[in-house]
């Protein structure tokens, strides 16, 4: 929706996001450990945040908070929360892969089992696409630029959309 | 510092693809374009920067075999020594960085380990998109055609020689690709953009985890930061010659073929056989190494990358549907000819037709086969996080060139691919 340009390197991530989402924004500078995230409360967005030893920034959209955090190895990920302090989905872009354990909470080995059984036809190298009972999980791009996505579509919020957590 | 202008930059296009890069698609169906046949592209015959490729099923025998795997021999020796071992079906792959072997399926050779900064022993963890390897970082010179290179940092794959710490298998949930039969090749021949694998010219750091200390094969491995010279290196960039990147050079490809037989040739405009000619140039991000790609009304902006260790064509299109038996692949019910258009970074646009042919139809009738050129299959559905993949069925019928970031090459500055 933003047309085709590139984004300038010296452009900030905040002046984005703040485009892009409605509410307010700021940021979280102090983090306490806790465990879990997907699936998990609001206290594991910080324990994500812990161990990526990142800054966090809050945007408030309607149904939800999208908590990105910027981790110090260059991968930021974005953790969406419900109005009832759900994380729901998980969204991450950079030069490595994070922690998915980390990330994915509870649901980390329904996510392993599903991609060591995914060993499919003739060797198939590309993009990696989970479609579990409970769980979906997309991983795409390369050394060097990763995205992706993984979210529990039985807790999105009501008038949330798979297409809305990016 | 430079580290991290570097990290900076990959935390610009963080914001780029989450709020730019995947607006507005659309699922009208796929449309179909005039398609004038090329004239064929020339293979280069053989010369010292030449190495012969072969499309092969790979190392495995069914149902593990490789489609569209391009694959080299590589030889290796112990630095300074004519103690050599050459090992076969090496994948070609523009996708990462650096040289990686099976050991001990493939590798048997005794290599000197590279040691980490505290003087323990060094060892890797690279992630790809649906695995990880892991193992230690030994020295070797390296031979390919005629081009060599010394003492050269490498990945010795083994999850047997040290403990495969957590914060290594955990982004792929456990995948190794650190065996013959899980990666399905006796090792990787990263000829990507990039001179070493964790970028250009920078200190790896620590929280990257790439790499590790491990003070014994039980101990657990600790991170640790990693100069320039002791990182895995593109063996290309330490070529004594033709040094400044390499063209795939494959025949088209219509339908299945059983083998297929080109060219890696080494260097770009450097001798007479490799001169950019009518290519045309599309640099790439250099933090990202992505171009952008237009298809079917989304723009995969900084979004799409061109990788020969992709065996198909990835990308979304929802009016195609999936295979019913080989999941993952795209089964139209006719092959479609379809169109794209990719845009450099910085410089370069033009137009790419491309076909998708029905893969479980491709499989069925040629079963041993290993060449497909209409191979293809689903990626994300943007505006979720998603890329458009270029895998190898591009590079059938097309010279494919990849210059080194950091290197000097004609027609542009690198990092950039040229078609």
């Amino acid at each position: 929706m933003f047309g085709t340009t590139s984004i300038p390197k010296g452009q900030t991530l905040s002046i984005k996001t703040k485009m892009f989402l409605v509410g307010s924004v700021f940021v979280v500078g102090t983090s306490f450990p806790a465990w879990a995230a997907l699936g998990g409360d609001i206290a594991s967005v910080q324990a994500d945040q812990f161990h990526m030893q990142g800054t966090r920034r809050v945007t408030a959209a309607a149904a939800y908070t999208v908590h990105e955090i910027q981790g110090a190895s260059g991968t930021g990920v974005r953790e969406y929360v419900s109005s009832e302090g759900k994380v729901f989905a998980v969204a991450w872009q950079g030069p490595y892969l994070p922690d998915m354990r980390q990330l994915l909470g509870s649901s980390f080995e329904q996510y392993a089992q599903a991609a060591k059984a995914q060993r499919s036809t003739r060797m198939r190298r590309g993009p990696r696409l989970i479609e579990e009972p409970g769980l979906s999980v997309e991983m795409s791009g390369h050394p060097r630029s990763f995205s992706g996505r993984a979210y529990i579509p039985g807790m999105l919020p009501q008038g949330v959309l798979a297409e809305d957590i990016r | 510092m430079r580290a991290l202008q570097k990290l900076l930059a990959g935390a610009a296009c963080f914001g780029i693809v989450f709020s730019l890069g995947c607006g507005g698609g659309s699922s009208t169906s796929s449309t179909s374009t005039t398609n004038t046949t090329p004239p064929p592209n020339t293979i280069a015959s053989a010369a010292a920067n030449v190495a012969p490729i072969t499309v092969n099923t790979g190392p495995l025998p069914a149902p593990n075999l490789y489609a569209n795997g391009a694959f080299v021999n590589v030889t290796l020796c112990v630095p300074g020594t004519s103690t050599c071992q050459t090992i076969g079906e090496v994948l070609v792959d523009t996708g990462s960085f650096g040289l990686r072997i099976v050991s001990p399926q493939a590798l048997t050779l005794s290599l000197p380990q590279q040691n980490a900064s505290d003087g323990n022993p060094m060892v890797e963890c690279l992630q790809f998109l649906d695995s990880y390897t892991w193992g230690p970082v030994q020295t070797a010179d390296i031979q390919i055609g005629g081009e060599k290179a010394s003492a050269v940092p490498i990945q010795v794959l083994s999850d047997t020689d040290y403990a495969v710490p957590d914060s290594c298998s955990n982004p792929s949930g456990g995948s190794s690709a650190d065996t013959v039969q899980n990666l399905g090749a006796n090792g990787i021949l990263g000829i990507g953009q990039l001179p070493q694998d964790c970028g250009v010219n920078i200190t790896c750091p620590a929280i990257a985890n790439q790499y590790y200390s491990c003070a014994s094969a039980t101990a657990t491995c600790t991170p640790v930061a990693v100069a320039v010279a002791q990182q895995v290196q593109n063996p290309v960039s330490l070529f004594t010659t033709d040094n400044n990147g390499v063209i795939i050079e494959l025949p088209a490809v219509s339908g299945a073929e059983a083998t297929v037989s080109g060219s890696l040739v080494f260097g770009i405009g450097t001798e007479s056989n490799n001169g950019l000619g009518s290519a045309t140039v599309y640099t790439s991000d250099p933090s990202t190494l992505n171009f952008t790609t237009s298809f079917n009304g989304t723009n995969y902006s900084d979004a799409a990358f061109i990788d020969s260790g992709s065996n198909g064509y990835f990308f979304n299109d929802s009016s195609i549907a999936t295979c019913p038996s080989s999941v993952d692949f795209f089964c139209p019910s006719s092959t479609l000819s379809l169109s794209a258009t990719t845009q450099g970074f910085t410089t370069g646009t033009g137009t790419v037709s491309f076909s998708v042919a029905n893969a479980d139809t491709l499989f069925t009738q040629g079963p041993n086969d290993a060449a497909f050129g209409g191979l293809a299959g689903p990626a994300s559905t943007p505006p979720a996080p998603a890329f458009f993949d270029w895998g190898l069925p591009f590079f059938y019928g097309r010279n494919v060139y990849t210059a080194i970031e950091g290197a000097t090459a004609p027609g542009g500055t690198p990092p950039y691919w040229a078609y």
